[in-house]
């Protein structure tokens, strides 16, 4: 199977979508790594390199939002979610324009880097922000449709994309995308995996596992954070009883918060969560790194068991 | 300085360069060009000026460094291992799942580095406060610092620049690694910070401009930062990106890159060579 990151996705998808004169595309010295040196390659006049000064970046971007232009600004997650955070309430936010940020190398999957590049926070940030809509795409297929999407809504947008390779979940044949809505990839009655990210594919592989064992899990593939598909939760509720959430974030106010917060207030089951455990990453390869803080389809599936073991 | 000493920095440098090389193919990423261009400023640093202690890392009396430029790590590791406060054998393990050399500098993991760093332009704002601290504790420690000439990019860098002048801070010394490179090519095409050092001296900055890869050059603007009163001192060090390693020098697309076994051996050698030149070990 090829893979793809999300991050190339972007890349490819700015470039092609990119036509369109009215978009500019914004970088901070790190066009190679974000890939919007894909887009510069074919409108350079249309592209930025503002140098390394993120705060200033999104600020640039809101006043060329206010003259009508569709802006993508892109770097690093930590420094677009945490550097440039208040630039992007006051600036972005407030005002509804239309500027997408396109935040790469999200998560612990940055690797080797170690904690200062990568992010556990970010979406728990970007979702306290009102106005803002969050999409986390899983894999190449879904990026591009992502960021069409970003580009046809108005307002402000944050896309949250990695920096690693990933396998393809969706199929580019019969794959429909709309924002809001999340996606489900395997109907089963026993628990529901909803994930986001590069925890979509584990989480198949997860219910392939779970189905060895007479489990029969739903696996839904949720890549608007924000708004959050309420519908497709609730449902899930009810019919399988019990929820596993798998993120590549912080347990707190990413994913599991979303979810966690809509089955509260509509049809409370039992949640179980994979994701990490309020601590900051650290140096190593993402694969071990997965291990280290539990993103894996064993862990997915030993939260699955405890979670349908809560069930009433 | 006399000359057994210099001949000992000298061959300290090659050591800690060939450290660098050695760490990042080992780790099979990391950040060789910006390490090679301030290898010769942490020398003189550490194996001349700093009052450090590696038996007590964070004696309160010590001399502070704060590596801004926090990608960079691998020259401050190299330096702080050949000074001995830790294994050299340790810096084959940087990056690594289980190793305290984190891919940028943690000072709650690695001894010896006084300020977790890796956000350009957070790293100088800390020294300012460090100097701070030093001026109310009445205390003679100095403070250094290397900042990189892309970090000048981020606004912060001007904001700490302004505070230091402001509050006479001439127990802080700044060196700006002025290679001349970022990582999307070079400062003046990307987005031009320059002129910098007139920039430092509009800031009431004391400016010092010299060969940033010449070890007495290095030397001379520490003495002349230590004799200067109420104002801080700016070294601008006017370096090679990737210094020391042929095929690295003045290539930007070195700056965040590994070498493979065969760069490796070829940077070694020509490090090797030079160690011989100096006389051998
Ligand atoms: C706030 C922030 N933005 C972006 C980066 C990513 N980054 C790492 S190194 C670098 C280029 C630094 O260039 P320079 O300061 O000239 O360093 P040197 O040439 O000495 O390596 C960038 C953009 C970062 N580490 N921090
Ligand atoms: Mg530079």
């Amino acid at each position: 199977m090829s893979k793809i990151a999300t991050r190339e996705a972007y890349g490819k998808a700015l470039a092609e979508f990119g036509k369109d004169p009215n978009i500019v595309v914004l970088d901070a010295d790190l066009s190679k790594s974000t890939k919007t040196d894909t887009f510069q390659k074919v409108y350079p006049e249309r592209f930025f390199n503002i140098g390394i000064a993120e705060a200033n970046m999104i600020s640039i971007a809101a006043g060329m939002a206010t003259c009508g232009k569709t802006v993508f600004a892109s770097t690093f997650a930590v420094f677009a979610s945490m550097r440039a955070c208040e630039q992007i309430r006051n600036s972005i936010c407030y005002p509804k324009l239309n500027v997408k940020i396109g935040a790469t190398h999200a998560g612990i999957s940055v690797g080797e880097d170690g904690a200062s590049h990568q992010t556990v926070e970010d979406m728990a940030i970007m979702r306290s922000l009102p106005n803002m809509t969050i999409i986390c795409p899983c894999d190449g297929i879904e990026t591009r449709a992502a960021v069409k999407a970003a580009i046809d809504i108005k307002g402000p947008v944050y896309l949250r994309l990695g920096r690693l390779a990933l396998p393809l979940v969706h199929k580019e044949e019969d794959f429909s995308f709309e924002l809001g809505k999340g996606i489900q990839l395997k109907d089963g009655g026993d628990v529901t995996i909803i994930a986001t990210g590069l925890m979509v594919y584990k989480s198949l592989e997860a219910a392939e596992m779970l189905k060895a064992q007479g489990i029969d899990a739903r696996v839904i593939d949720i890549h608007t954070i924000k708004p959050i598909d309420k519908d497709i939760i609730v449902k899930a509720a009810k019919e399988t009883g019990a929820i596993v959430t798998a993120e590549e974030h912080n347990i707190i106010g990413g994913l599991t918060g979303a979810v966690a917060e809509v089955l509260v207030q509509n049809y409370p089951v039992p949640l179980k969560a994979v994701a990490i455990n309020d601590v900051f990453g650290k140096s190593g390869k993402p694969d071990e790194l997965f291990q280290e803080y539990g993103l894996t389809p064993e862990n997915i599936v030993k939260q699955a068991q405890e979670v349908i073991k809560m069930k009433k | 300085m006399e000359k057994q000493q210099l001949l000992e920095l000298k061959k300290t440098a090659v050591r800690i360069r060939r450290h660098i090389i050695d760490a990042v193919y080992h780790a099979g990423s990391g950040h060789p060009g910006g390490s090679l261009s301030c290898t010769d400023i942490l020398t003189v640093l550490y194996f001349k000026h700093m009052n450090v202690n590696i038996n007590d890392p964070n004696d309160l009396d010590r001399d502070r460094f704060v590596m801004s430029k926090g990608h960079c790590a691998p020259a401050l590791y190299a330096t702080l291992a050949e000074k001995g406060f830790f294994s050299t054998e340790e810096l084959k393990n940087l990056r690594k799942i289980d190793s305290f050399l984190q891919g940028h500098p943690s000072m709650k993991d690695v001894p010896g580095v006084d300020m977790s760093t890796g956000s350009l332009g957070q790293g100088i704002s800390a020294s300012v406060g460090m100097a701070l601290a030093g001026k109310l504790d009445k205390k003679d420690y100095r403070v250094y610092v290397i900042i990189g000439d892309g970090e000048c990019q981020e606004g912060q860098v001007w904001e700490a620049l302004m505070a230091a002048a402001h509050y006479k801070l001439d127990n802080l010394t700044v060196f700006l690694d002025h290679n001349g490179l970022q990582i999307d090519g070079k400062i003046t095409e990307v987005m031009s910070p320059e002129c910098l050092p007139s920039k430092f001296r509009a800031f009431n900055w004391n400016v010092i401009e010299i060969d940033g890869n010449d070890l007495i050059a290095i030397d001379d603007a520490v003495e002349k930062a230590k004799a200067t009163k109420g104002m801080p001192t700016m070294v601008v060090a006017n370096t090679v990106k990737g210094k020391g390693v042929s095929f690295m020098e003045g290539e930007y697309g070195w700056h965040g890159k590994a070498p493979n076994k065969e760069e490796r051996d070829k940077a070694i050698s020509e490090l090797d060579k030079a160690m011989e030149l100096l006389g051998g070990e």
